[in-house]
């Protein structure tokens, strides 16, 4: 038999310390983890940690006039942006406003500037034209006589702000707010104030489509809890069907139903319901938006709801009613609270799902079903100010976590079941 | 069977339940459940018991027959208007409500004041011995207490009858025999009729007044414990309770309350005949291990037989034996471990005995 020295530390059969020939035992296993999860992880990290990140800093970076007119932009930082700036500053802008339009890196100058103060653009472009031309090096004269803009102060209150290398304009621009002449910060005119109810908009119709995913889902995975393997497993054929069949046939299809020439609108005149100048708008606009949402989102409540309800055994309600409650009364006091937990988790799901979805509503919204996620894209691709797009990213990102630690701290992440 | 004068609070009348349309579960039962009886339900799985009990308590609905509570047909009535406290199996405690709202849940549902379900629900606690555990939700209780507050729920409302679906089956065996005890006792105190349905016959034994064996749909017998055990009248209720050693033969002669039962292999076996169809019908003969004497006294017993001794197991108050006795091998004698008992050895050759009476001659 070996000798256990109790005095020292423990010793293995080898004499080498325990805690020693543990964590050399351990480290293989978990090298090995690590191993078996790090492709994944690299790959999270490439694909959306680093993307995720970069968007976000995009919402709030301001390189532009720092990186194109960089002394001017040191002397627009250290100026104290009352009235108009000194010569100096004016001559140090026109000289490189005609270096940059000689590199022709000015246009990206002008762009900033028309995101801030509509209408600047050629403001920027014709400086650069003219001054370029000028055989002297170009001072404040020039400048001045280009366009009387320059010797208004408000120009050259945005022209401080650009200077800045971060700048909430963006996110302002995001809750519909904006940057005085002053500087403060002030809601944008009435009619350009688009985001605020778009953002409150995709809020509202994600909670619809959850609450009705919630009220379709709940008696189709009953259904499926309670009836026979065999039967059950031919709805959740049912359910899954829809569920691999493409997006985009899954749209289209809704786009051929419910369309104005659509099968749904020749029953209805068919049947003689609506006359045939009568024929109901129901897709290109909010309902299409929520009808093929509804459609589309439906398999994830319903497989959490059902994934808890199966769990559920049937002599919970057998001893309910055993004590005396109505089947109804047996099913909301018992049944119902231990559903809870799947209807969170497919609730959060379809909710997060919904809260960001782009191609339905991009395809079946028409006008005023566009969600906030096609106006990211529009933002994105098509006015490629890609500073505004992070931004609204950035606050429903922003939102999205919010809703899941406050949901978290309601129902607790730990009693969410999946599957 | 029911006593005269005693009042009968459960009737079944000519009861089948078909599953399937083809297979009878239940076939033709009649039962009568006394006001205050311990009745229990016992046979294999698949043997109709809890179907029985499922039907009275009201999630089955009998296929044939009528079923009366308190001499009304309950057969048209929904399970939450019968009155009937039941625990099941796997306690189906509601694990969203803590003990005490699980226990003021038939209460609260037959609208009863406040301060009301309150004393209940304490009393009802106390019974069972669980006076602090009111705030607790059944995931933190252990397997015991989860029995007794489901029997606590069961009870809170003062059913007329109680049914309990194999509630210690999930216990462990030394806990199982302690809550047969609390069963036995909450019963005798309140008084309530029990309905307990069981596979496991010392269960059955030790709580019942009477116990009816089920096999195969049909009730082969209905009688209180110890008469099930030392008068079986079949041969599946003589194997099912205790132990039994079984001979079969032929039946070559009928004396009045003694027949003679010619064993296969060898010799004649006195016996009382209990089920048999005359002379010349097979039989099996019913011993139970410990009326088998070993070396008996001459003139003592009118059977004694050669026996080989094949196996002995070491019990501590007694030595099971294994012997072959007319071409049956597995022959069990028990020889209690008492002052000067035999000592056998493997290999012997002894006599063993026993009486007429104590052998019964039951259907092959």
């Amino acid at each position: 038999m070996a000798q256990v020295d109790t005095s020292g530390p423990m010793l293995d059969a080898a004499g080498v310390p325990l805690k020693l020939s543990l964590a050399r035992a351990e480290r293989r296993n978990r090298m090995r983890a690590l191993a078996l999860v790090l492709p994944l992880l690299a790959f999270i990290l490439i694909t959306f940690v680093y993307p995720i990140a970069l968007m976000v800093f995009r919402g709030v970076d301001n390189p532009t006039v720092s990186e194109i007119l960089p002394e001017t932009a040191e002397m627009l930082r250290a100026w104290d942006g009352e009235g108009l700036p000194g010569d100096e500053i004016y001559d140090s802008m026109a000289r490189e406003f005609a270096a940059a339009a000689k590199e022709r890196s000015l246009g990206k100058v002008a762009t900033r500037l028309n995101y801030e103060l509509a209408g600047s653009r050629s403001l920027i472009t014709k400086a650069g034209r003219n001054l370029r031309r000028l055989k002297t090096e170009p001072t404040k004269a020039d400048l001045v006589a280009l366009d009387k803009r320059w010797s208004e102060p408000e120009t050259w209150s945005v022209m401080k702000r650009l200077a800045e290398p971060y700048t909430l304009s963006y996110y302002l621009a995001a809750i519909d707010k904006t940057y005085s002449v002053e500087g403060a910060i002030v809601d944008q005119p009435e009619s350009r104030q688009i985001y605020v109810p778009l953002f409150l908009r995709t809020l509202w119709v994600s909670l619809l489509i959850t609450a009705l995913c919630v009220l379709l889902a709940y008696p189709i995975a009953y259904l499926m809890a309670i009836l026979p393997t065999k039967t059950s497993n031919l709805l959740m054929i049912l359910v899954l069907l829809p569920f691999w069949t493409s997006l985009l046939v899954r749209t289209s299809s809704w786009i051929v139903l419910l369309q104005t020439e659509g099968v749904l609108n020749d029953i209805l005149v068919w049947t003689g319901i609506i006359g045939e100048d009568g024929r109901i708008q129901m897709i290109y606009n909010m309902t299409g938006t929520v009808v093929a949402m509804v459609h589309i989102l439906l398999p994830f409540m319903v497989l959490p709801l059902f994934s808890v309800m199966k769990t559920i055994s049937p002599s919970y309600m057998r001893a309910a009613k055993s004590l005396g409650a109505t089947p109804a009364r047996a099913f909301w006091t018992v049944y119902f609270p231990q559903t809870v937990p799947g209807i969170g988790a497919g609730s959060i799901l379809v909710f997060i799902l919904a809260i960001g979805y782009y191609i339905t509503p991009a395809l079946v919204g028409g006008r005023t079903g566009q969600l906030i996620s096609n106006f990211i894209a529009y933002h994105m691709q098509q006015s490629l100010n890609w500073g505004l797009a992070a931004a609204l990213g950035g606050i429903l990102l922003a939102g999205v976590l919010a809703l899941y630690w406050l949901y978290n701290r309601l129902v607790g992440i730990d009693n969410m079941k999946l599957g | 069977m029911v006593a005269e004068n005693a009042e009968i609070l459960v009737r079944f009348e000519e009861v089948q339940k078909s599953y399937d349309g083809e297979v009878l579960v239940v076939k033709n039962l009649n039962l009568d459940i006394a006001k205050g009886e311990f009745l229990t339900m016992l046979g294999p799985s698949g043997s109709g018991k809890t179907t029985c009990l499922m039907m009275l308590a009201g999630f089955e609905t009998a296929t044939h027959g009528k079923i009366i509570l308190d001499g009304e047909s309950i057969n048209n009535v929904p399970p939450h208007k019968r009155d009937i406290g039941m625990v099941f199996q796997n306690y189906a405690l509601f694990p969203h409500m803590t003990v005490a709202e699980n226990l003021a849940y038939p209460l609260v549902v037959r609208k009863m004041s406040k301060a009301d379900i309150e004393t209940r629900v304490e009393r009802a606690l106390d019974m069972v011995q669980l006076g602090g555990f009111a705030g607790r939700r059944p995931a933190q209780l252990s397997g015991g207490q989860a029995q007794r507050v489901a029997v606590a729920r069961a009870l809170v409302f003062e059913p007329k009858l109680v049914l309990m679906d194999e509630p210690l089956g999930a216990l462990d065996k030394q806990l199982r025999e302690q809550m047969q005890y609390e069963i036995k006792h909450i019963h005798d105190n309140l008084g309530v009729t029990v309905v307990y349905v069981t596979h496991d016959q010392s269960e059955a034994l030790t709580m019942s007044d009477r116990v009816a064996v089920f096999n195969d749909g049909v009730i082969q017998q209905l009688a209180p414990p110890d008469q099930l055990y030392e008068l079986p009248e079949n041969s599946f209720v003589a194997q099912f309770i205790g132990e039994n050693n079984k001979l079969s033969g032929k039946v070559t002669g009928v004396n009045g309350a003694t027949c003679t039962v010619e064993v296969d292999g060898s010799g004649e076996v006195k016996a009382v005949p209990v089920n048999i169809d005359g002379i010349g019908s097979r039989s099996s003969l019913s011993l139970r291990p410990e009326r088998v004497m070993v070396n008996p006294s001459d003139g003592v017993c009118p059977n004694v037989f050669d026996a080989r001794v094949e196996e002995l197991i070491y019990l501590g108050d007694h030595m099971r034996t294994r012997v072959s006795v007319c071409g049956h091998d597995d022959f069990i004698v028990k020889v209690p471990n008492s002052a000067g008992h035999v000592h056998l050895r493997p290999g012997e050759t002894v006599k063993v005995g026993w009486q007429a009476e104590d052998c019964r001659a039951l259907d092959a």
